[in-house]
């Protein structure tokens, strides 16, 4: 029987949430191929394995060496490709996070497979492979027929629901290795203190060039911080060194699709709608009635930023 | 030292984008090509290595003719070698990745760039997949970099922070924006551009693992509502973010 795995990614022995989106998604796959489906983790102590039941994953292989612990491009591909080789994998899953971009083609390219980026959507099965996915930063989509063998699929995180969480415990087995490709290796992670990352919020505030200042982006933190939500940028911003371009939305900086995203004093130049259009929530706070961020919001108030931005802290604090 | 340099033609990121009539590609009537903007540091950061240490520059793209200003756009930063290897049709991130590692075999570089993406087919790929078919080890989005003699450090983003990374040459790094000032071309380096000529050659000929079957529109986002015009619409913007969006 073929097999579909899905990638577990931890860091600090710790799972990633996208990782049983993409759980999910690996089992319906397997299903509507009539596949197996198996989860593959790669590090040395990791919590809560047995979770990937949960999602419909009945087994996970974690793959273990004490030289995984940190993350090591050439160490994780190379342990994934072997075993994927080993268990003849047809298709290979990851929530394409900042470590699954950078490994997954290395995973491909090792196996010869077709790969798909960022899809956003599939369909699926015995005999085609359909993978939609955003190009142009989400201007255009594309459709795309995986047709080699062996398929690597890597999907837009928060776009997947995983459902609700069964009580089903998978079987772990532990494989142990003995050596590690450690060719290129993590000897460090320097923490943004305390800060959530665009990429990863399920909320994101973002302030633009209206705001006149980068003194005035205390606002924007306030509100970010009342709604548990990142701190987002304009390129404009970005641009002008008010903020940093870890923080910026949009084609040149980060492709996001948070529940809610709520960009104040943005007007909304094309390369950053291209960025955040397929929030779940818009909601745009700007001067100008006309600002093309009106498009795509689904709420919207014309006014100053200044106003209407502190008001929503107190109301929002109200309800809490 | 070999130092290669990997570049996309794109359309400019102010470009809206329509679909063409075949519905398999952008439709270009009126569209601005330039540099991939994250190539741009990658060409920035092979010039300063040589500078630094020496060696000899290459830029590489796979394309159409109309690739060449790109390459062009290179030669006059600084490059000493353009390289076009030539097909118009459409490829998959595989199937470009396979025909610049041959290339870049054979030039037998020592350091490989890369932008981390390019912003037209946006897959973040080929860089890796080229590390990968070259046997290099490879860091992607590099906002720093230090290469002293082989041993290679280099910093790079990841979700809320960043990890500092250590290889060696030969190595292959895809650049995010950060990681240098990309320069200008002078006017002298333009007119020495225009003396260069380009290497111009068919790229590797392999299969498509990954056909495209159509482009399509994002589906239009229904008109929101305005909510209000000043500070008195707060309370039921809120309202609707509770009750109606269920976010908050």
């Amino acid at each position: 029987m073929s097999k579909v795995l899905v990638f577990i990614e931890q860091r600090n022995g710790i799972i990633k949430k996208a990782s049983f989106e993409a759980a999910r998604v690996a089992a319906d796959i397997a299903g509507k191929t009539g596949s197996e489906v198996e989860a593959v983790c790669i590090g040395d102590e990791v919590e809560s394995l047995e979770k990937a039941g949960n999602f419909s994953v009945p087994a996970v292989t974690h793959i273990k060496n004490k030289d995984f612990a940190n993350y090591s491009s050439s160490a994780y591909a190379s342990a994934l490709a072997e075993h994927a080789q080993g268990a003849s994998a047809t298709v290979v899953v990851f929530a394409n996070t900042s470590m699954a971009k950078e490994f997954s083609p290395l995973v491909a390219a090792n196996l010869d497979a077709g790969l798909a980026m960022d899809a956003t959507a599939y369909q699926v099965d015995s005999t085609s492979f359909i993978v939609t996915r955003p190009v142009y930063a989400g201007k255009a989509l594309i459709d795309v027929k995986i047709t080699s063998p062996v398929k690597v699929l890597t999907l837009r995180p928060n776009v997947f629901n995983p459902g609700e969480p069964s009580d089903l415990k998978a079987a772990v087995t532990v494989k142990e290795v003995t050596n590690a490709d450690l060719r290129s290796k993590v000897i460090e992670t320097k923490k943004a203190e305390g800060k959530l990352d665009v990429a990863e919020a399920d909320k994101i505030v973002s302030g633009g060039r209206g705001l006149k200042g980068p003194e005035h982006f205390t606002l924007i933190e306030e509100l970010a911080e009342e709604l548990g939500a990142a701190v987002g940028a304009s390129r404009a911003v970005v641009d002008a060194g008010w903020r940093s371009h870890s923080e910026q939305v949009g084609q040149t900086g980060k492709t996001v699709s948070p529940n809610l995203y709520i960009a104040v004093a943005i007007s909304g130049a094309i390369q950053h709608l291209a960025g955040m259009r397929s929030s779940k929530y818009i909601v745009a706070i700007n001067k100008d009635k006309d600002a093309p961020i009106f498009q795509v919001a689904d709420y919207g108030i014309v006014g100053d930023a200044f106003e209407i931005v502190p008001e929503l802290i107190k109301e929002i604090k109200k309800i809490k | 030292m070999k130092i290669v340099v990997c570049v996309s033609h794109v359309p400019d990121t102010a470009t809206r984008i329509n679909v063409s009539g075949d519905g398999k590609n952008i439709d270009s009537t009126g569209v601005t090509y330039i540099v991939n903007p994250y190539d741009e540091f990658a060409i920035e950061e092979a010039l300063k290595h040589k500078e630094k240490s020496g060696g000899e520059t290459y830029v590489v793209s796979l394309g159409g003719d109309a690739n060449k200003e790109t390459i062009k756009k290179a030669l006059a930063m600084g490059i000493d070698n353009g390289i076009l290897l030539k097909d118009d049709s459409y490829r998959d991130s595989l199937s470009v990745a396979k025909a610049l590692a041959a290339e870049i075999k054979s030039i037998g570089a020592d350091l490989v760039f890369f932008g981390k993406q390019s912003v037209d087919y946006d897959s973040s790929a080929v860089g890796q997949l080229t590390a990968e078919l070259l046997g290099m080890p490879l860091i992607s989005v590099v906002v720093d970099l230090s290469v002293e003699g082989s041993k290679v450090t280099a910093e790079r983003e990841i979700e809320g922070g960043k990890e500092v990374i250590e290889t060696t040459l030969p190595c292959v790094i895809t650049t995010q924006k950060g990681l240098n000032e990309p320069r200008y071309a002078s006017l002298k380096g333009i007119m020495a551009a225009k003396k260069k000529i380009i290497e111009e050659k068919p790229a590797l000929a392999v299969a498509n693992y990954v056909e495209l079957l159509q482009m399509k529109r994002p589906p239009a986002k229904e008109a929101g509502k305005i909510v209000g015009t000043d500070v008195s619409a707060v309370p039921e913007l809120v309202r609707l973010l509770r009750e109606e969006a269920k976010v908050i």
